[in-house]
């Protein structure tokens, strides 16, 4: 049903349609309105379990011995909030436990900042997170139960990002699909290894040099392979749903026929669309290649979409000092991987809010007219 | 521990890095040691001190004594340290 919400407060809704067990929030902006609505949806019994705890670092700790003995779990942080849990969200991924966490992305301190960009999430993509970046909050609320079930049938855990104020503080309609719809979608979750009184075993085990490079083998193929069923998953939910947002690994916007495309993550992406809707309209041949899935990187995606163009623009919001920034070593290393020679700049913008607005992305357009490869700040 | 991966199978199941109850006990500690403590049953009266603050849990009291199980027994000495009696003693482990 459609309704008018808070997008924090539609996340809320989601989780609680998910069957979310155990819940272990520290509030933080920009994510504080995600954890608040739960809180009153554990108070009116909505919620089984809600571990109110002093810090990011124990809310993810009390979410891995959750999930260890079978609970479906969820919690919710931002910017220093992820940072704090860094060392557990290794951990996490490594035991295999299928955690799945909302981040509302947000700087990194310093200086001190509330607003969004993408900083928070970068020291955590080699982590063993399947890393899904949202545009709006109605994927954000579509993308959750698929975060559940791609958990659980992977034993990975799975970050949803959504960009802090945004999105989380956005009021619009959206429409959460209901607990029975779920259902359909979403299996119980029963963990073949989990703790047990009665069969005893023990989890986050420490591994001599002669098998632990083995585990590590198996989560990266694990995490490689989560391309498909990324793919399948959002296939079979936007059928129950009729709504879609691409494969699931990323979202090709007007990119077929285009000459110049911008590659960029989250809500940025509406004022490009936006703005490649006035430059189509003068006979501008201009797209935008959405990625949605961070981690894993769809590396061959975007070697099928930049085919044949002219000029690349990467948009980063998030900065890697002293080296190419993020998002665009990804897509320079998809190039390289490919038989295709494209030019592709760098642009780094929207730190710690700074407005990307349609004309940011109009001006990264034309920059991208020149055939000179440029890195800059937007 | 955990199973050697078997790469000419297929894994259906994503591994969960785990392992079994009880197979500290397979790791046969002992020969770490480079003390041996030895355990004078004449004078022991059989308090219990030794094997409650043994780290490794390798000595057991009965009605003839204490009892050092050196499959385990790492050699620290903290039991000859805590004996009332002082009927633990050493000497330089020979391997
Ligand atoms: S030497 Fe240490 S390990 Fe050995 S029996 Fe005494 S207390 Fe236990
Ligand atoms: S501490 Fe000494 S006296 Fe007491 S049980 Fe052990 S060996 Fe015997």
């Amino acid at each position: 049903m459609v309704k008018t919400l808070e997008g924090s407060h539609a996340i809320a809704d989601m989780i609680v349609n998910c069957e979310a067990d155990v819940l272990a929030c520290y509030p933080i902006t920009p994510s504080t309105h995600i954890a608040e609505k739960l809180q009153k949806y554990y108070a009116d019994g909505k919620i089984p379990e809600y571990i109110t705890v002093e810090q990011e670092f124990s809310a993810i700790s009390a979410l891995a011995g959750a999930s260890a003995t079978g609970a479906r779990t969820f919690t919710t942080t931002s910017s220093q909030g992820v940072a704090l849990m860094h060392e557990v969200l290794y951990a996490v991924a490594g035991m295999r436990l299928p955690i799945v966490m909302c981040v509302a992305n947000r700087s990194l301190n310093s200086p001190l900042g509330i607003w969004c960009d993408h900083q928070d999430i970068i020291p955590e993509r080699d982590s063993g997170w399947i890393i899904l970046m949202c545009e709006s909050n109605q994927e954000a609320v579509d993308t959750l139960p698929q975060a559940y079930k791609l958990a659980e049938s992977l034993l990975l855990p799975v970050m949803v990002c959504i960009d802090g104020f945004y999105l989380t503080h956005a009021v619009e309609q959206i429409d959460v699909p209901s607990k029975e719809i779920v259902q359909k979608f979403l299996p119980k979750f029963k963990p073949e290894f989990k703790l047990d009184t009665n069969n005893p075993i023990t989890l986050g085990i420490y591994s001599t040099p002669q098998y632990l490079q083995d585990f590590r083998e198996d989560l990266a193929n694990d995490v490689d392979n989560a391309r498909e069923p990324i793919k399948k998953t959002e296939e079979e939910f936007s059928k129950i749903i009729n709504r879609n947002y691409g494969n699931g690994l990323i979202e090709n916007y007007k990119c077929d026929d285009a000459e110049r495309i911008i590659i960029a993550m989250s809500s940025f992406c509406g004022n490009v669309k936006e703005a490649i809707d006035e430059l189509r309209d003068k006979g501008e041949k201009v797209g935008l290649l959405r990625i949605k899935s961070y981690r894993p990187f769809p590396y061959k995606d975007v070697q099928e979409i930049l085919k044949n163009k002219k000029h690349v623009g990467v948009f980063d919001r998030a900065t890697t000092l002293g080296g190419h920034p993020p998002l665009y070593t990804d897509v320079l290393a998809a190039i390289y991987d490919s038989d295709q020679k494209v030019p592709i700049s760098s642009f780094i913008g929207g730190l710690g809010g700074k407005d990307v607005t349609v004309e940011t992305a109009k001006n990264i357009f034309e920059d991208l007219k020149e055939n000179k490869i440029k890195r800059k700040f937007v | 521990m955990a199973q050697k991966k078997d790469k000419t199978k297929e894994i259906k199941v994503p591994k969960v890095p785990h392992s079994k109850c009880d197979t500290a006990k397979e790791n046969k500690t002992g020969s770490w040691r480079d003390q041996r403590p030895s355990i004078d049953l004449s004078k022991c009266i059989k308090c219990a001190q030794c094997a409650l603050h043994c780290p490794d849990g390798a000595i057991e009291v009965d009605e003839t004594g204490a009892h050092i199980n050196y499959d385990y027994c790492k050699g620290c000495l903290i039991c000859e340290r805590i004996c009332p009696v002082k009927c633990i003693t050493h000497k330089k482990e020979e391997k």
